[in-house]
């Protein structure tokens, strides 16, 4: 599944931060994920489980869901992702590479394609704690 | 807030022994088919190739390579399909015919986003087909893809040499190892674009000249396979610059 490459990438970024900051044991890992990656969180929390080892051992990961939000750059008009309807084919494609959206998603005002995804995108590590 | 695919990039890169970027600045002087040719000509020679079309808004080497009907596999990442002998990765899998417009952050996180969750595994070489221009897509792989060695396109046209002469520049200036210049579409005996290249003290690497039966072989393997733009990739460019593939 997607969300293990994912999860290796926290993984491993979470390691780096961790000895960026002389901390010798991780205990909280806090992720903000963007809706539009469309990621399975009970996935994504397994997988992490699985990979942490040494200093992570003890970590808990604790995840934010932020929900896409588009605006169009040519009326301006702001509108959600939960509220279009894609096919299940189409959420895949998003899924595994989200700025395919703008090959699929349109505003819903005007028509234009040109909009800006303002929250919701990408899987953030947004603070790790832990013991020095 | 830290972005965690960065961190996995380098390893998903490891075992893939040689990167070349195809790159030219300029658009339409045979980017795409170098690439997909060159990749083709490389996996003939026994080793193990890779072929990642980095144009996301306007990606064509499925055209040139016939791929119809492909996906990646997903198992713990994106597994590239492989076709000829060469794995393939490109956007196109995604969007099918349909226009992406894409601005440049939106580029980048493409970019980063395949990076970090395409397992490309064991691989002597991995070609990327660059876009046209010098912005987001070309600064990224610098940053991102350290072992990147480019390799540069150009037509005979001085306008084509214009941009060339600029990227060559500005990959000085990053300290990005540059393989060379190619000659594409060569029409006649001018050896302005090779004095030009050396005068700049980079490497020609040979002339491929315009074959008029290229747009025909298009998709067709066995057809290409027989072009006389194969023959002279294999020839005039590969065997003459053994450092390429060494």
């Amino acid at each position: 599944m997607h969300e293990w490459s994912l999860a290796e990438a926290i993984i491993s970024a979470v390691f780096s931060i961790a000895e960026k900051e002389n901390l010798r044991e991780v205990k909280e890992v806090h992720l903000r994920l963007g809706e539009l990656q469309q990621i399975e969180v009970d996935i994504l929390k397994f997988a992490l489980l699985e990979m942490k080892t040494g200093k992570l051992s003890n970590a808990k990961f604790i995840i934010r869901t932020v929900r896409a939000k588009f605006k169009c750059r040519a009326c301006n008009h702001a509108w959600t992702f939960r509220e279009m309807r894609i096919p299940g084919d189409i959420r895949e494609s998003i899924h595994f590479i989200p700025e395919v959206a703008h090959a699929y998603i349109k505003c819903p005002e005007c028509g234009s394609p040109d909009f800006d995804v303002i929250h919701g995108r990408g899987l953030w590590i947004t603070s790790v704690k832990g013991v020095k | 807030m830290y972005d965690p695919r960065i961190s996995i990039i380098e390893k998903r890169l490891k075992k893939i022994g040689k990167v070349i970027a195809i790159s030219s600045g300029k658009g339409g002087v045979g980017k795409s088919l170098f690439a997909s040719v060159l990749a083709l000509a490389l996996t003939k020679k026994g080793f193990r190739t890779g072929l990642f079309d980095i144009d996301f808004t306007s990606p064509t080497t499925h055209v040139v390579l016939g791929a119809a009907n492909l996906s990646p596999r997903e198992s713990k990442g994106l597994i590239p399909p492989k076709i000829h002998g060469l794995k393939y990765m490109s956007l196109v899998f995604y969007i099918g015919n349909r226009a992406i417009p894409l601005r440049g952050a939106d580029l980048s996180n493409v970019l980063v986003e395949t990076l970090a969750t395409t397992l490309w595994g064991n691989l002597d070489f991995l070609v990327i087909d660059m876009p046209p221009g010098m912005s987001d897509l070309l600064l990224d792989v610098i940053k991102y893809v350290s072992k990147t060695q480019f390799l540069i396109v150009t037509t005979p046209s001085k306008m084509a040499f214009e941009t060339v002469r600029r990227l060559l520049n500005l990959l000085r200036d990053l300290r990005v190892p540059i393989l060379g210049v190619i000659e594409n579409m060569k029409m006649d005996d001018s050896n302005y674009i090779e004095r030009e290249v050396k005068s700049l003290g980079e490497k020609f690497l040979g002339e491929i000249h315009f074959d008029s039966g290229l747009e025909k072989a298009l998709g067709d393997i066995k057809s290409l396979l027989k072009t006389s733009f194969m023959n002279e990739i294999e020839e005039s460019i590969l065997a003459k610059n053994p450092e390429i593939t060494s």
